[in-house]
């Protein structure tokens, strides 16, 4: 599994991306002598300031919080604004700024020089051989590869970092048109014959291209056995729309390939998770504007071209499903109240607002299974179609 | 019949009438018959563990330190500087002979018998001066334990200064009537003779001095080394008497000196050089001298007449009855301290008795007003020149030349009074680097070293008010860890005297003070000073600690920051070290300078 990775990875690197750089300048723009470049001329600052300036050296970081962005309803996404945290050396940093330089060290020689990857994972185990500068637990490492890939406004895996989790399934009239990672051979995939299954995207998916098949819109699930009925149902069938489910919040490569996809074949982009807090203002939020966490690299990370087809609060009365639902955690209120507060998304669009406080003073949440209350297939019976018809979508 | 069975027991027809005895009751005559005096001596025979002689381990470290007591109270009292041997020597599987050599002013030879032999015989008892020795039991005992445990006497040679010859008495004591008995009466050539050792082992130039006494008695004991052993007791001499200087060894036979180390060896290596060189050569043992600190005798403490308020009432009255004056008045004022003659009269009139009344036929009941009297009436505080501290630097200088420190501290408090009597506590402390002194462990409670009266107390350190006061303190305050109600921890030895005119021990072997509030109170106080000291020192080495700490954190991760900026540019290794140098600049400019 890691070799097929690997090999994909290096193809892909000699290869930058052919189809996908056409279309819209992703990630992979930044080339890997680039990326070297950036990592040579950080640690050339770090070297002037404590050889020739005699002064402390510094390393600046983008801040990565909700705090430090802005809703470009322009490009439909969240921009970081200029606010930097400088990591002065000091008693107190020496360990992490002596960890960065070495992290540096690394990702330039062993990845970047030598057209390698890594996991997270993997670099964790690798700073064990740097005696006492090890990272002793693997967030330490994660934290700091983060900031490094903002610091160079790099996306990591142009660095060389293959993510691990899991990028989520596609199921519908579409096909991929992937390569065999060994020969480069095109491989086509044709989404809706893949019989009760669906198709993972990989964890990088600029390399991919899509062959048209008329497909309508993308509708795209939270939970992935609401997925499995609608594909087992061939809901894509019926309703002529590609299905992607997520399985929470949506990784780098799943809001990728869907903006990729979206871009590609010029259709809207539905979303339909649960009714709650999280799946508004975390699950939908970061699919259609990103992070603030990742806010430096949104702009790739994003589906402007989504709305919100539900559950929302409002469906929960039109669909007589008060008694199928649960009341609201602290938890999730504090999430409903601290987005109402801070989210430059939420804050932008009045009907969002008017959502959550819809929620809050209803005082329940609802999952996506609680249509089964009208019978097993009433979601994609009656539910979805009425809304479609609707098309009374949040922004 | 049956008195003649029970006093008779080995006849066989007795042994036969035995299930059947009756018990006839005793009469006042048959009772009449068997009351007799006891003499002082039958009773410490029996209760010898009142003078500490109830084990043989302690019987060694009484017999020394009784001697060596009485030997610095003679010099002292005698103005010269005192020099003392102590030599033990072990004559059979657990027979020792101490040997204890002073270079006091010697005794005259009609009072040798006595003092040595005689039970409540001495010169420290009717008085009240700070004295090491109080009621002229202890060496008498030692000769006794002696006589009764081996059946040899106590040898005694002392030389008094003009003197031409020396005498040599041996002793023993006659348990009946508490009398001396002389085995052996001759003049002999001697003077006292001292080789100081140097600490490498290497005799110095011998010290012959023109007076003094030499006492030697051979005794049934046992000699354990550790903290209740005569080492440690000498030890502690030397610690609390800067200004003597001692001479000691110990000499164990072949075998035994071969089983100690066996035993030693199991229980962690303490004072190994001795050991060591006693395996080698067990009959030679070596002499180890703890030298003079400071050539000045401590003050001569003044003599004074007992405070009202420290009497009680049977001593009131003896003392009424002993008395050479011829009013009661008078014998208020001339008998006691701090009583003039106007407040002599204030007492009478309070208790409502005749100032001009004959002291000795004031009658029991009157007595008892009197008493109550004296306690009403508001009196000075007793005078208290009448002791002699240690004082701080002497404490100091004795610390610092025995124990091993990195800190040393002491306090010596103002005198104060308990039950009319005079008393002055001083303390003193050494602290050590963690693991630069093997006897004191960082982990471990502190070591305490009580005195009273310049005598060490070995024994009993549980039940006495010094180690009471020592827990009182809460010395987490100062800097160092302590488990709830019990010693501080810490490599940490802690001294404690206390000077008395009349110290209050809890028994007459003279190991723990008794549990006075006041005494207490004073030793808090004292503790609390050192203490505080110490806490100024240990937040000093706490920074320093930290300072270092921080250094050595920086030290550790700057090579990594310079690595990893050497394989990301090139570097040479030139210019690698140079990026080290200099950030350890930069760093400690700003976080370790103040």
């Amino acid at each position: 599994m890691a070799a097929k990775k690997k090999a994909r990875s290096e193809k892909a690197g000699k290869k930058p991306a052919g189809g996908a750089t056409a279309k819209a300048a992703g990630p992979d723009a930044v080339s890997r002598g680039e990326a070297s470049k950036r990592i040579v001329g950080v640690s050339r600052d770090v070297y002037t300031d404590i050889v020739k300036k005699r002064r402390k050296p510094s390393m600046r970081f983008p801040i990565r919080a909700l705090s430090n962005v802005r809703y470009d309803v322009k490009q439909g996404h969240f921009e970081i604004k200029g606010k930097l945290a400088t990591r002065t050396l000091t008693y107190n940093t020496v360990k992490t700024f002596a960890q960065s330089m070495r992290l540096l060290a690394t990702t330039k020689k062993d990845l970047l020089d030598k057209n390698d990857i890594a996991g997270k994972r993997e670099i964790y185990y690798n700073s064990k051989s740097w005696g006492e500068c090890r990272f002793d637990e693997q967030p330490e490492s994660d934290t700091l590869l983060d900031d490094i890939e903002a610091m160079l406004g790099v996306n990591r895996e142009q660095l060389g970092y293959i993510p691990e989790e899991r990028g989520g399934e596609v199921a519908g009239p579409l096909v991929v048109i992937d390569r065999n990672p060994g020969t480069g051979q095109l491989v086509k995939i044709d989404c809706s014959r893949l019989g009760t299954g669906a198709w993972s995207i990989p964890s990088r998916v600029e390399h991919l291209q899509f062959e048209f098949r008329h497909a309508k819109f993308i509708l795209v699930i939270e939970t992935a056995s609401l997925f499995q009925r609608l594909v087992h149902h061939q809901y894509y069938d019926k309703a002529g729309c590609i299905l992607v489910s997520m399985s929470g919040v949506p990784t780098r490569a799943c809001r990728r390939f869907i903006r990729r996809l979206a871009d590609d074949q010029g259709i809207p982009v539905l979303v339909f998770t649960d009714g709650d807090p999280y799946g508004y203002c975390n699950i939908y939020r970061t699919l259609k504007v990103g992070s603030g966490q990742s806010a430096h690299i949104n702009r790739y990370f994003c589906v402007p071209q989504a709305h919100y087809l539900g559950v929302t609060p409002q469906d929960i009365t039109d669909y007589d499903l008060e008694d199928a639902t649960h009341p609201l955690e602290q938890a999730d209120i504090k999430r409903a109240q601290d987005a109402l507060k801070n989210d430059p998304f939420i804050l932008h669009h009045k009907e969002w607002q008017d959502a959550l406080n819809q929620m809050l003073k209803m005082g329940v949440r609802i999952e996506q299974q609680a249509f089964a209350k009208h019978g097993l297939n009433y979601v994609l019976d009656k539910y979805l179609p009425d809304k479609l018809k609707k098309k009374q979508f949040l922004p | 019949m049956a008195t003649s069975t029970l006093e008779k027991p080995g006849q066989i027809h007795d042994i036969v009438c035995m299930p059947k005895r009756v018990v006839v009751p005793e009469t006042a005559e048959t009772m009449a018959g068997k009351q007799r005096e006891i003499s002082v001596s039958e009773f410490f025979l029996k209760n010898r563990h009142l003078l500490g002689f109830d084990s043989p381990r302690k019987a060694l470290l009484t017999a020394v330190k009784e001697a060596v007591d009485n030997a610095l109270d003679a010099c002292e009292e005698g103005g010269i500087l005192p020099e003392i041997s102590v030599d033990v020597q072990q004559t059979g599987d657990s027979r020792f002979r101490v040997s204890v050599t002073d270079n006091g002013p010697g005794i005259v030879r009609a009072q040798i018998p006595k003092i040595f032999a005689k039970l409540l015989y001495g010169s420290k008892f009717h008085r009240l001066r700070m004295s090491r020795g109080q009621q002229g039991i202890g060496i008498s005992a030692a000769g006794m334990y002696g006589q009764l445990t081996t059946g040899t006497s106590t040898r005694i040679i002392s030389r008094v200064k003009k003197s031409r010859k020396a005498h040599l008495i041996e002793v023993q004591i006659d348990t009946r009537r508490n009398t001396p008995t002389i085995l052996k009466d001759e003049e002999v050539d001697w003077t006292p003779q001292f080789t100081p050792v140097s600490p490498e082992g290497k005799p110095l130039k011998q010290v012959i001095a023109k007076s003094g006494t030499c006492v030697e008695i051979e005794m049934e004991a046992a000699y354990i080394r550790g903290r209740l052993s005569v080492d440690e007791y000498v030890k502690q001499c030397a610690v609390v008497n800067p200004h003597l200087q001692l001479h000691y060894r110990i000499a164990l036979t072949r075998a035994a000196a071969k089983e100690e180390e066996g035993v030693r060896g199991k229980a962690k290596g303490k004072e190994e050089e001795k050991g060591k060189e006693q395996e080698e050569k067990p009959a030679e043992a070596r002499w180890f001298t703890f030298s003079r600190a400071v050539t000045r005798l401590p003050e001569s403490p003044a003599e004074i007449k007992p405070h009202p308020h420290g009497v009680e009432l049977g001593m009131l009255m003896q003392m009424l009855k002993d008395t050479g004056a011829r009013t009661l008045r008078s014998a208020l004022a001339q008998d006691f301290s701090r009583v003039s003659a106007r407040t002599a009269g204030e007492i009478c009139e309070r208790a409502g008795l005749n100032p001009k009344a004959s002291p000795s036929r004031i009658a029991h009941q009157e007595s008892e007003a009197l008493f109550k009297a004296i306690n009403e009436t508001k009196l000075m505080r007793p005078p208290t020149d009448c002791l002699s501290p240690i004082g701080e630097a002497q404490i100091l200088a004795g610390l610092k030349k025995e124990i091993e420190g990195d800190f040393f501290t002491a306090v010596t408090r103002a005198p104060s009074v308990y039950r009319g009597n005079p008393f002055q506590v001083e303390a003193g402390l050494a602290f050590a680097k963690p693991g630069e002194n093997k006897d004191v462990m960082a982990e471990e409670p502190i070591r305490i070293m009580r005195f009273a009266n310049r005598v060490p107390l070995l024994y009993m350190g549980g039940g006495c008010a010094m180690t009471k006061a020592v827990m009182n303190v809460n010395w987490k305050s100062y800097g160092l860890g302590q488990p709830k109600g019990s010693l501080p921890l810490g490599p940490m030895v802690l001294m404690i005297h206390m000077a008395s005119v009349w110290v209050p021990f809890t028994s007459e072997s003279k190991e723990a003070v008794a549990h006075y509030p006041e005494i207490i109170r004073e030793m808090t106080y004292c503790l609390q000073e050192c203490g505080r000291q110490l806490s100024v020192y240990l937040s000093r080495r706490y920074r320093q600690a930290e300072l270092e700490r921080k250094r050595n954190y920086m030290v550790l991760y700057i090579p990594h920051l310079a690595l990893g900026l050497k394989e990301v540019l090139d570097l040479s290794n030139k210019e690698e070290a140079n990026i080290i140098r200099q950030l350890r600049k930069m760093l400690e400019h700003t976080h370790l300078e103040p």
